[in-house]
């Protein structure tokens, strides 16, 4: 597998969020500070590159009829060991994030990447495909938080920046993180068809 | 006689005749007509009204110049449609409101809701009724809170400081049941009479306190037939229906006139339901369409969490657009009924 071209691919070609249009139910809910999306950003990561890494080893055992169940069997052991690491270690990301941790059993970014990367390729490559995809969306989850913490609220990671009075409340609400995912991926699929055009 | 050595053989296509409405001629009677609503505003609450208005209008010009020269796009700024935008989101704001805000306001409302989808014609909401909607989300406080015209006619100019602020005529109309409402009600009708309702002696929004001003710039744009009348009269004929069938406290017709005077109705329903890119094509879409936004207003009033149901429904009813225009296609000329369906079935 070529090392390179997975990365770029998890971080702009195949971006899970901005191209393939995956997660975005979380990546709405909780981008609402820095510290929240990297806290999402990190576990998602984690669980992915850990189920990867397990799928491919056990996909030549697992029957193809079965495969879902087993796929989400092996997520939700990981998403249960991060869900306890987290309110272990750091409680208040815990908090904050809430019932998104738990649902990222269900988060379509994982099951896909299992469904379509790991259980066709070897466990070295299904390593860096966890780490890039999640990079990915890590990436685009930090710029979201970025945009909606610092105009929305007026601060980046709970310290002030704007004062008080001055900030858009609205992208903070929901609609602000309909409006600012629309809004990045039209900019993607924008700098997406620059690029080809130039090629 | 004809010069037939002169005579030039000039062979274009259709079309031949040409009328001189531009797009800067239809925005410029879009704005005189909106000027006596402006005249009786500074009247109303003070110059600040006529700051606040200019401050909008050179906010989404500028905004509008910024984007076309940032994207390299030929310039826009001169066909007066961002003037328009910018005197009616002025005109649905509190007279007080700090300057650095409206323009927020033009600022979403020209590059993010007009320009990034394509500019004039391609919005698919009214930009400055989404101005509006994003400076209530974000702040709501300021957004809520009138200038009361009889306390601050003239103190109300550069400074927000010693004003006196009113409920409007629809907080009154609003309460948790049937008995807060006839109270409140009452309370209003002792406030405010019915024709000072109609000349717009009321704390609201800037441009919108006037009805018979406003209906003046409407009827004015019906005769220079910018706008259609089916809109605004399907509009405000639904609303005077409903709130004359169902009224909440007092008899149909006393709550039917506060509540078309009462709030932004005759200006949503001539200056902004009647945008040409977030409006029906077709007459009989525009009914619907005024129709829809009728309903919507009352049941935002009536049940909603919001004083004014103004602004939401025509933004609702403005994404119906597309689909109203779909199934109110008239049959062309020649072709039957049958044929139509064949041809929509491919």
């Amino acid at each position: 597998m070529n090392i390179g071209r997975q990365l770029k691919e998890g971080l702009i070609t195949q971006n899970p969020v901005l191209v393939q249009m995956l997660g975005l139910c979380s990546t709405m809910a909780i981008t609402t500070s820095i510290m929240n999306g990297l806290g999402m950003g990190v576990s998602v990561l984690i669980i992915l590159t850990a189920s990867n890494v397990v799928i491919s080893a056990i996909r030549k055992i697992v029957p193809d009829k079965i495969r879902i169940a087993m796929f989400i069997v092996v997520i939700a052991g990981f998403v249960t060991c991060v869900d306890l690491l987290l309110q272990a270690f750091v409680p208040a990301i815990a908090e904050s994030l809430g019932v998104f941790i738990p649902l990222i059993v269900v988060n379509c970014i994982i099951l896909g990447r299992a469904e379509s990367f790991s259980y066709k390729n070897g466990v070295a490559g299904s390593f860096f495909d966890g780490i890039f995809q999640g990079l990915g969306y890590t990436a685009v989850l930090l710029a979201m938080c970025f945009i909606r913490e610092l105009l929305g609220a007026g601060t980046l990671a709970g310290v002030r920046i704007i004062p008080e009075q001055f900030p858009v409340g609205v992208l903070t609400l929901p609609v602000g993180g309909f409006l600012v995912l629309g809004f990045l991926i039209a900019a993607m699929q924008w700098a997406l068809s620059k690029s080809k055009e130039g090629k | 006689m004809t010069d037939y050595k002169n005579l030039k053989l000039i062979a274009t296509s259709s079309p031949h005749i040409r009328g001189s409405e531009r797009t800067q001629t239809i925005m410029l009677d879009v704005i005189i007509a909106m000027l006596p609503a402006l005249i009786f505003a500074c009247f109303n609450f003070g110059l600040r009204a006529l700051c606040l208005t200019a401050v909008s209008v050179a906010g989404c010009m500028f905004f509008e110049w910024l984007y076309q020269k940032v994207m390299k796009k030929p310039s826009s700024v001169m066909d007066l449609s961002s003037v328009v935008t910018g005197m009616l989101l002025s005109f649905v704001c509190p007279v007080q409101m700090p300057y650095w805000m409206i323009l927020i306001g033009d600022a979403f409302a020209i590059i993010i809701v007009k320009q990034l989808f394509g500019g004039i014609g391609k919005n698919f909401v009214n930009p400055a009724l989404a101005g509006r909607a994003v400076l209530l989300a974000s702040y709501a406080g300021t957004m809520t809170s009138w200038v009361d015209p009889a306390v601050n006619k003239a103190a109300a100019f550069g400074s927000n400081v010693d004003i006196v602020t009113a409920a409007t005529p629809l907080a009154y109309m609003k309460g948790p049941d049937a008995a807060a409402i006839a109270a409140s009600f009452d309370q209003l009708k002792s406030t405010y009479s019915v024709s000072n309702m109609f000349l717009g002696q009321i704390g609201g929004s800037m441009g919108e306190v006037s009805a018979l001003l406003l209906i003046v710039g409407g009827v004015y744009l019906i005769w220079r037939k910018v706008i259609n009348w089916q809109t605004p009269v399907a509009y405000i004929g639904t609303v005077a229906v409903l709130t004359f069938l169902f009224p909440r406290a007092g008899t149909g017709v006393e709550w039917m006139l506060y509540s078309l005077f009462g709030g932004g109705l005759m200006l949503g329903a001539f200056f902004m339901a009647t945008d040409y890119a977030t409006s029906p094509v077709t007459k009989k879409g525009q009914l619907i369409f005024g129709v829809g936004c009728g309903v919507f207003t009352v049941l935002i009033r009536y049940f909603g969490s919001y004083n004014e149901g103004v602004c939401y429904s025509i933004m609702v009813m403005n994404l119906f657009v597309a689909l109203i225009d779909k199934y109110t296609k008239p049959v062309r000329f020649g072709t039957v009924k049958s044929d139509k369906k064949e041809a929509s079935g491919k």
